[in-house]
C-alpha cells in the first residue's frame, strides 16, 4: 500500500475526531482565560499542540514574560525533538530540505505515533495528507468551543474543562502501569507540583511546571536509565 | 504586551523545536543519560500540568474529583485517549447536576 496523500488523510480521521473534541475544550478555556475567538483559533492554528497551548494561555491570562514562555514552551514541547529526531531517520529520499520545513509544523504526539507505526518510508504527501485533515480537526474544534463556549450552559462549559486534562491522564497511565520508571517520574512530577501550588507559591505556574518535570525526569534518568533499544524506538 | 506577541512567540518555538531535529539532526543521540531524559520529560511534563490544576479545572473541586478518577479508572484500561477525555467531562457534568 503505497503511502500517498489520500492515504494520509484517511490514516489522519481518527486523529482529528479526537483532536476535534480536545480542542473544543481548548477553546472553552482559552475564552475563559480572557482570550478572543480569533485570538484561540490563531493560538490553535499556529501551534497544533494541546500541552503547550493551554500552558501558554494560562501565561497569558496571568501576563507572564517572554522569556518565561519561551522556557515553557521549550520543555512542555521538547518531546516534539525526540519525535522528530526519530521520524527523520524514517524519512524517504523525496524528503528534501523544504519538505522537512513543512513537515515539521506537523509533528504531534498522535502524528508521531501513526506515522512510526508504518513499515514504508515515509513520503511529504502522505505526512500532509494527515496534517491536513488532524489541522481541520483541531482548528475547527477550537473555534466551535471558543465560540460556543459563551452559549454553552455554565454547567457544561465548567466540565468540558477537564478534557484536555482528561486527554493528559489517558497518556501518562498507562506507560506508568507498564514502567515502573514512568510511574516514578510522574509521581515525582506531581508531587514537586502540588509543592508548588501549596507551600512555594511564590513561582508562577509555568516555572512550576518546567522545575518540576525537569527535576522528576533527572530523578528518573540517574535512578533509572533507559535500554538501548528503548531509546531507539 | 499584546496578545499577538505571546502567540507569535508561542508559534515560533512551538515550530523550532519540531522543525531544528527533523531537518538538520541526522545521527543518534548518545549520552544514555540525556536520552532517558527525553524519554521521561513528556510523562513528566503531563503530570505536572494535570496535578493538581486537574482538581480546579471545573470549577468545583467534587465533580473534578470524580471525573479525575474516572479518567485514571478508564485510562488504567488502556481506553483511547478520546474515551477517557469525554468520560471524565461527562462525569463531572453528571455530579454537578446531583449535587
Amino acid at each position: 500500500m503505497k503511502l500517498s496523500f489520500s492515504r494520509g488523510m484517511y490514516h489522519g480521521i481518527p486523529i482529528a475526531l479526537g483532536y476535534l473534541s480536545v480542542s473544543f475544550g481548548f477553546g472553552i478555556k482559552a475564552v475563559q482565560s480572557g482570550l478572543s475567538v480569533l485570538a484561540a483559533t490563531l493560538i490553535s492554528a499556529t501551534n497544533l499542540t494541546s500541552a503547550g497551548q493551554a500552558a501558554g494561555v494560562d501565561i497569558i491570562a496571568a501576563c507572564g514574560g517572554i522569556i518565561e514562555m519561551i522556557l515553557v514552551q521549550l520543555t512542555i514541547n521538547i518531546r516534539y525533538s525526540l519525535m522528530a529526531l526519530s521520524l527523520s531517520q524514517k524519512l524517504d529520499g523525496s524528503f528534501t530540505a523544504p519538505h522537512r520545513f513543512a513537515a515539521a509544523y506537523g509533528i504531534t504526539d498522535e502524528i508521531f505515533a501513526v506515522c512510526s507505526a508504518q513499515k514504508e518510508r515515509l513520503r511529504p504527501s502522505y505526512m500532509y495528507g494527515m496534517i491536513l485533515v488532524a489541522f481541520l480537526g483541531w482548528v475547527t474544534g477550537t473555534a466551535l468551543g471558543a465560540a460556543a463556549g459563551e452559549l454553552l450552559p455554565s454547567s457544561l462549559s465548567s466540565a468540558m474543562g477537564i478534557v484536555l486534562y482528561g486527554m493528559f491522564i489517558a497518556i501518562i497511565i498507562p506507560p506508568a502501569r507498564k514502567e515502573r520508571s514512568v510511574l516514578a517520574a510522574v509521581a515525582a512530577a506531581a508531587g514537586i507540583s502540588c509543592l508548588f501550588r501549596y507551600v512555594f507559591t511564590e513561582v508562577s505556574g509555568g516555572f512550576a511546571v518546567i522545575i518540576s518535570a525537569v527535576a522528576a525526569s533527572v530523578l528518573a534518568a540517574l535512578l533509572f536509565p533507559v535500554k538501548d533499544e528503548e531509546a531507539e524506538e | 504586551m499584546s496578545v499577538a506577541v505571546y502567540i507569535a512567540v508561542m508559534a515560533i518555538s512551538t515550530y523550532l523545536v519540531r522543525m531544528i531535529p527533523f531537518a538538520f539532526f541526522r545521527k543518534k543521540i548518545k549520552s544514555r543519560f540525556f536520552r532517558s531524559f527525553l524519554y521521561y520529560i513528556p510523562y513528566a511534563v503531563l503530570s505536572a500540568m494535570t496535578i493538581p490544576a486537574i482538581f480546579y479545572s471545573t470549577g468545583s473541586m467534587a465533580t473534578a474529583a470524580v471525573g479525575t478518577a474516572v479518567a485514571v479508572a478508564l485510562a488504567y484500561m488502556n481506553l483511547p485517549l478520546i474515551v477517557v477525555a469525554l468520560a471524565a467531562s461527562g462525569t463531572a457534568l453528571l455530579v454537578g447536576f446531583i449535587i
